[in-house]
């Protein structure tokens, strides 16, 4: 059964059809992309499936239950979580303290108890340290630890943004430009990092422009143009979809032959 | 053994208030002393909605006037004692502020520092005007406690104004203690998540509404129980404590102190406490005096004095 189930999600936003009738599904373990030309719509899409927008018309479902609209929070706590394509870091908190912040709902407790320090809540937030220096490390950040997130590289924060989204321990993991502005070196280490994510059985979906990457790491391709879904399916197949070609690929392969005649 | 940054904070808070006495000429000094905690204590609150969460409250007096008029009306209509009169001030101050807060912090920068304007001119208008039951601005008298007369036979005897020093000094480190745990608190950091990113602390699960709402009641309970304080000690009140120039300047010593720190905020009141009264040389020019040295560490210590001062001597120490 697939986890995430989009059913004709649509939202205009003042007269202008921003996504319209767009429907496809993930599944645990596997890889979907979502591609398309700059406002195509990708971002909008993103946004009304982890709450941030209510759509108009459709449904999303996760495992089975139908969590059209609900607020982000109430989502996290149905396992599902997302970065994003500008970056927002909690700038004045440490590299640690944010990877912490991203297990909020593991930490969590009566308000009383942060107050008088409680036992109860030392043990809640040093559990949650302990998680968040794993899974520094596990993106290359265990070094990084103690800095001020603001003083990191783009490519490390994009990496931090990951590291906080997984701290949740989704299972539906939504990435907006993850690879974004990152050298050759860090895309090949956030491909890495995606595919040992999705390989735990984490259903991840992937809005990219690095179209290296999205053919490489995807299971199944969704292509957006004009807000509207022209193809979708296996990475080989949609590349040699004529509409795809011609909406999306086209311009950049006739870019290509050019520069190479 | 290294001290972690919150013991240090604790234990020179701590021993400036129980040393600063030794170098009082006149018992006068106590009296500022002891204001400088009232204040401190308020200010103490602000940092945690301000600081922490990123919110502002242009109406906090509100609640300082709630505060301080418990202790006056509650003994008289309930016959309670003072001290627990202050307990029911914090508690109705905390329940005011989640119904007054969960409409009003959904506003955000302006909008909320007008409506909470609003909110602190409305209960100093009731102060004002439901003279049978308050006074009216002529105020009213506030009974005495009987603490010090309790310590008085327990064999130490203070006189009035040390003891008032004495007792709002341990509240001030006690509230300074509670605001720190929650600085390091997993509440602690979801509040200042929301101030860092709401949409992002929404996707790691904070239900930022609730979180704020939090924030708002806790320092509801400081800015009341701030209130009470200066009630007891001073045994009289006018509504003037709830009025919008104290919510302003609670609010200012917190930022110029610096609103992050809660030794910072606690430094900003003791600053504008007694600022004043040094600067009563200038005569006439006091008050352009205070404003100059707001505006001057506004433009040149952005964050606050004591944070701005303790990174240039960190940053010199390297």
């Amino acid at each position: 059964m697939s986890l995430l189930q989009i059913e004709g999600l649509g939202i205009d936003f003042g007269g202008l059809r921003a996504v319209h009738d767009v429907s496809f599904s993930l599944g645990a373990g596997e890889i979907v992309s979502v591609i398309g030309p700059n406002g195509a719509g990708k971002t909008t899409l993103f946004n009304m499936i982890s709450g941030v927008y209510r759509p108009e018309h459709g449904r999303v479902r996760l495992a089975g239950e139908d969590v059209t609209g609900i607020e982000p929070h109430l989502l996290a706590r149905r396992g599902l979580s997302r970065t994003f394509q500008n970056l927002q870091i909690f700038q004045a908190m440490t590299v640690l303290e944010n990877a912490i912040a991203g297990h909020h709902l593991h930490e969590k407790g009566p308000v009383l108890a942060d107050l008088l320090s409680l036992p109860s809540s030392r043990r809640r937030a040093a559990e949650a340290e302990a998680s968040a220096r794993m899974l520094l490390d596990r993106v290359g950040l265990g070094r990084a630890e103690a800095q001020e997130a603001g003083s990191l590289s783009y490519g490390a924060l994009k990496r931090l943004e990951i590291a906080r989204a997984l701290a949740l321990k989704p299972r539906v993991l939504l990435l907006d430009e993850p690879a974004a502005g990152c050298n050759a070196v860090e895309t090949e280490e956030i491909d890495r990092l995606i595919a040992e994510v999705a390989a735990e059985g984490v259903a991840i979906l992937l809005v990219e422009h690095d179209m290296k990457m999205v053919m490489r790491i995807s299971n199944h391709i969704v292509v957006l143009d004009h807000g509207e879904k022209i193809a979708e399916g296996a990475p080989a197949k949609v590349s040699r979809d004529p509409r795809v070609i011609e909406a999306y690929l086209g311009p950049q392969v006739r870019e290509t032959a050019d520069a190479h005649g | 053994m290294r001290l972690s940054s919150k013991t240090t904070t604790l234990l020179a808070l701590a021993a400036l208030i129980a040393l600063a006495p030794l170098f009082f000429p006149s018992s006068y000094y106590f009296r500022v002393g002891s204001l400088i905690f009232v204040n401190g204590l308020a200010v103490t609150g602000l940092v945690v909605l301000t600081g922490y969460a990123g919110q502002i409250s242009l109406g906090h007096a509100g609640f300082v006037g709630i505060g301080a008029y418990a202790c006056a009306l509650a003994p008289v209509h309930l016959g309670l004692n003072p001290i627990a009169a202050a307990v029911v001030g914090a508690a109705l101050s905390g329940g005011i502020a989640w119904l007054v807060g969960r409409p009003i912090l959904r506003l955000k920068g302006y909008y909320l520092a007008v409506a909470s304007l609003g909110f602190g001119a409305l209960v100093s208008m009731v102060l004002a005007n439901e003279a049978q039951v308050t006074g009216g601005p002529d105020g009213m008298t506030v009974p005495d406690p009987g603490l010090r007369a309790l310590l008085k036979s327990a064999g130490l005897d203070l006189s009035n104004s040390a003891f008032w020093y004495a007792f709002s000094g341990i509240v001030l480190v006690i509230g300074a203690w509670l605001a720190l745990n929650l600085y390091h608190s997993p509440t602690g950091r979801a509040l200042r998540a929301l101030h860092g990113s709401e949409v992002a602390a929404r996707t790691v699960g904070v239900d930022v509404a609730g979180f704020k709402l939090r924030a708002f009641v806790i320092s509801a309970f400081y800015a009341s129980l701030s209130g009470s304080l200066l009630a007891l000690q001073n045994k009289f009140i006018t509504p003037d404590v709830a009025g919008y120039m104290h919510s302003i300047e609670l609010v200012t010593m917190t930022v110029l102190g610096g609103a992050g720190s809660v030794l910072g905020a606690i430094c900003g009141a003791m600053i504008l406490t007694t600022l004043p009264q040094v600067l009563t040389v200038f005569q006439e020019y006091e008050q352009v005096m205070l404003g100059l040295v707001m505006m001057l560490v506004m433009i040149f210590m952005r964050d606050g004095l004591l944070p701005s001062l303790s990174r240039k001597i960190r940053g010199r120490g390297k």
